[in-house]
Formats: C-alpha cells, structure tokens, sequence
C-alpha cells in the first residue's frame, strides 16, 4: 500500500512501485481531470502540480511521491485561471486544457506577473493539438492581469 | 577546482603585481568613419567561419537582432556579458578598423586599447590565419548596424578592474596565428586549426586552471561548460563505442550518433551552427579529433538488468529494452559517454534539464525530470544508471552534485 496526498486529502493504493501517478489518479482515485496524451512526457496533457511544480504525471512513479503534495484540476476550485481560460474560449477538443491550466497556475503561483516571453517559455512544453494557443496565450495574460488568487 | 580558495587568491595576488609590472599599454586605434565595402565570396567566407567559431552563441540572445545582444556567461568567476558586434558605431564594431579587429582577435585587447575578457576565446582566435580574420571582419561588418548596449558585467573586485588581464596574458596568452605539422596530411591539419583556432572546442573541452585558463598540457582532455560535463577529444575519450572520423562528422552535423546519442546542452548549439558549414570543413575537425581518440575495437555493450521502479516508470517508456524510441534506433544507455564519464554531471545535467524542444526542428527531445524527482532521488537514478549501464567504478558524492547542478541553473 502506497499513501499519497492528494488535493489536500490522504490517500491509500495499492499499486507498483513504478506505477505513474497518471493512472493512480484516473483508475484509483476517479480523478479524470489529468489526462493520457502521449506517455513520454511530450505533450503535457496530463500535467498535475506536485510541491507547488508542474509535472507530468504519466512519467512521475508512484513510489517517488512518499510526503509530497500533489494538486489535479479538481482541487483547483474555479480559480483566476480556470475562469480567464472560460473567458477567453480557450479549449477547441478540451483535451489538453486540464494540463494548461495546471502549468498556467503554477506559474502564475510563482509568478504573478509574467513577461510575455516568459509565459511562453513556460507553456510551451504543453502542445494543442487544435492549435488554440492563442487564446491559451491570451487567457494565460488575462489571468496573470487579474493577479492569481488560488 | 583543485587549488584552495586562499591559493587561489595569492595567485590573482600575483598576477596583480605581474600585470602592474608590466605595465602592457595598448594604444587606441584611430576610429574607421563610414561603411567599407567587401567582395562577396569574402563575407560568404566570414558567414561560414562565424558559424564554425559559434559567434551567434555568445552574441547573439534574440534572433531578430543577430550578433546584437549578448548573452551573459556564467564563470566560476562572475557572469560576462557579450558585447554587440554589429557595426554601429557608439555600440558595436562599427568604428574599428581591420586592425583594430585583428587585434581584438590576436590580442584581446579592443578598438580603444581597453583588455576583453577570456570569456571571449582569444587566445583560440589568435591561432586564426589573417585571411580568415579579414573574412570575419567583412562578415560582421556587413551585418545591420544595431544599437545595444551590453549590460555590465558582473564580477567582484580586483577582477573588474581589465588591467589585471595584461598579467593573465602574459602567463597564458601566446599570440599569433596556427603553424600547421607538416607530418601531418592537409585534411589533418585544416581540421586541427578549425578545432584549435576557429572552432575553440577547447574552450569548454580542455580542463581551466585556477585562474579560468585552459591547462597546456591537457589539450582537449575533457572540461567543463556553464556546469555541463565536457567530455575528452583524445585518448581519454570515455565513449564505450570509439569514435570514427564518419561517426563524429556525422554527429558534429547532425547533433545525434547512433553509437552515442544526441549533443545536450551547450553543446547543442555547437551542432545547430556546424550543420550550416562545408561539409569539407566538419568532416577534416572529425579528422583531426579521430586522430587522437581511442581506435575503434567492438564495443562490450553492459546491461547488468536491474529492476528500479523509478526508473521503470520515469524513463522504461523511451529508455527500456521494448520502447518505441530504442526500436526506433536510439542508442542504448550503455553507450552513453554521460554514463561511462568520470563524472555524474552529464547524467545529472539531462536528468534535470531534460533535452529541450528546439522550435521547428526535428530533434531529439527528452522532458525535464527537476520537478518530478527530488535531489536524493535523480542521486539513485544515476547511481542506478551506472550500477545498470557501465563497467565503470560508482560515483562518489552524488547528492552533493545534484545539489550543486540544481543550483546552477
């Protein structure tokens, strides 16, 4: 048995060692948020936020996250940047979003008031496959004009 | 660096009072008024050696002002910011004559007589023929004149003060240009002056002294970059499968070997500037630098097996013996030079930073684990690739160089 904190609350799995947390999440824990793009950490669907830094957690072992915090899209709440990605109409498929908005959020967390280049920096390990990036880019600004309140 | 903090201080000492003695005064150059015009095949010439010498590296930080604004560069000394070498004339090169370019190149020493800092590899440069050195010149001042300003540098007292580098010269600098070894064929010695001379591949390959020069006896013996892992060039080459003169032109071109993997780091760039020269030019420095690696024997491909969850389930989807990425050709990690060095910082340098998308190329990729992993656990990850993928001793000291990595960024 593995115990893992998640959104705050204590979990206990039975799973491997080197189970990644991706499924973890979705088969144990019925959080469906993280989702499976690639596998091989290319495409960052399944970004979660463990100790306050985006991860991916198709490549993240269970084994590896003993005492650290993790946070999913369901713990979020409505945030700043869940709200500016609503504004802005920023998911196509919405396939990717849920891993957007966690990177996003753990940037603005860190900080507040990015520069354009360092927002793009950041996201651009996330890919969208409909090519909204625009209106990602843009929601990411506008949440970052709000201040982020998490 | 080996020598104590306290010797290394009585050396700076001395090398104050050397350069003092000295007294090496530099005149300035009468500033050049207007732009001059040059032959085509010679600016061609100088596009292709700013490309082998990887001037756009250093000089340039965004694309769309090339060769204006410098990037700073971290020593074990200070952060040096390169400078715009665009020719305007109050920011750039734009005043400088051709001797004043030389100079710079042979000397080190600027247009108005001020010492440049070693971050700028003159005493490689100064290894460059005149005809070479003329090319760049007309490379570079044919470019868009761009106003920059490169930020000050940031470095503690006494090494803020240039004058101290007349001292530095006078112990390490020998100018003048290449002599080639007549025992030697041309490809052989075209190649060892594009690696010495243009290429300064010793810039990051050689080992530095305790004051930042690199050590004459060990030409090419493996070194360091901006906290990268800089392998041998010669026999102490620790590539489990040698180096051949095809191999290692492919790779210079290509950023990736079969044998051997793909270039990380700064090294990167090197790669994404060769793949733009003569291919005559790349393969005669695969020439020289296969002459003195080890010769090619079949190599003992270990994999001790091993069964680490972390590994399992971190890197068995690109790296394991089934995955997509390994039957699509890419290298085992036994072959790796990271993992067979004698240090972990390669292994650790790719483990945190990953191998980044390069934008709009097609190139080798890997994710960033510095998120994902703790300190102590990318410290058993590499203990676990060696145990797994090399023959070689365990490294010592793995936490202490993760945390030391970590804290390069």
């Amino acid at each position: 048995m593995m115990r893992l904190t998640v959104n705050g609350q204590q979990h206990e799995v039975d799973a491997e060692a080197d189970t990644p947390l991706l499924y973890v999440l979705r088969d144990d824990l019925g959080l469906n948020g993280a989702k499976f793009g690639c596998g091989l950490g290319q495409c960052g669907a399944c970004t979660v936020i463990v100790d306050g830094q985006p991860v991916f957690s198709c490549l993240t072992p269970v084994s590896v996250l003993g005492g650290r915090q993790i946070r999913t899209i369901e713990g979020l709440g409505g945030n700043a940047v869940q709200r500016a990605f609503e504004h802005e109409q920023a998911a196509q498929c919405g396939y990717c979003i849920a891993g957007m908005v966690m990177r996003a959020t753990a940037l603005l967390e860190h900080n507040p008031h990015p520069h354009e280049d360092e927002i793009r920096e950041y996201m651009s390990v996330n890919l969208c496959r409909c090519g909204t990036h625009m209106r990602i880019l843009e929601a990411v600004r506008n949440a970052a004009g709000q201040g982020m309140k998490s | 660096m080996k020598l104590s903090r306290g010797l290394g201080a009585s050396l700076i000492t001395a090398v104050l009072i050397i350069g003092g003695c000295a007294s090496v005064w530099h005149p300035s150059i009468p500033p050049v008024a207007g732009p001059a015009v040059f032959p085509p095949e010679q600016v061609a010439r100088g596009a292709e050696l700013a490309a082998l010498g990887d001037c756009a590296v250093c000089h340039t930080t965004d694309g769309s002002r090339p060769y204006a604004s410098g990037r700073g560069v971290p020593t074990p000394f200070g952060v040096v910011y390169a400078t715009n070498i665009t020719p305007d004339p109050k920011t750039g090169i734009g005043a400088w004559s051709e001797p004043a370019f030389r100079r710079a190149m042979r000397e080190g020493v600027d247009r108005e007589g001020r010492n440049l800092y070693p971050v700028l590899p003159y005493p490689h440069f100064t290894r460059a023929t005149d005809q070479d050195i003329a090319a760049l010149y007309a490379f570079l001042m044919t470019r868009p004149a761009l106003h920059s300003d490169a930020p000050p540098n940031r470095l503690p007292f006494p090494l803020n003060q240039r004058f101290v580098l007349k001292g530095w010269n006078l112990l390490y600098l020998r100018p003048g240009p290449w002599q080639p070894d007549p025992a030697h064929d041309a490809d052989w010695n075209r190649g060892a002056y594009l690696v010495e001379a243009v290429g300064h591949c010793g810039g990051c390959h050689t080992p530095r002294n305790a004051l930042g020069a690199e050590n004459g006896g060990q030409t090419l013996a493996g070194g360091e970059a901006e906290s990268w892992y800089a392998p041998p060039l010669q026999a102490a080459s620790p590539a489990p499968q040698a180096w051949t003169v095809d191999s290692l032109a492919a790779y210079l071109r290509t950023g990736f070997d079969a044998n051997h993997g793909a270039a990380a780091g700064p090294m990167t760039a090197v790669t994404a500037e060769l793949a733009t020269v003569p291919a005559a030019d790349v393969r005669a420095m695969a020439v020289y630098l296969a002459s003195m690696m080890p010769k090619p024997a079949p190599a003992p491909v270990v994999a001790h097996g091993g069964d680490d969850p972390v590994f399992a389930g971190a890197c068995g989807g690109c790296h394991g013996q089934d995955a997509t990425m390994t039957r699509n050709g890419a290298p085992s990690l036994a072959l790796s030079t990271a993992v067979n060095a004698p240090t972990p910082r390669g292994v650790i340098q790719v483990i945190l930073r990953g191998l980044p998308w390069r934008e709009g190329q097609a190139a080798p990729y890997m994710p960033s684990f510095a998120t994902a992993l703790t300190d102590a656990q990318v410290a058993d990850l590499a203990a676990y690739l060696r145990s797994t993928y090399s023959d070689k001793p365990a490294w010592n000291d793995l936490p202490a160089e993760v945390a030391k990595v970590r804290g390069a960024s």
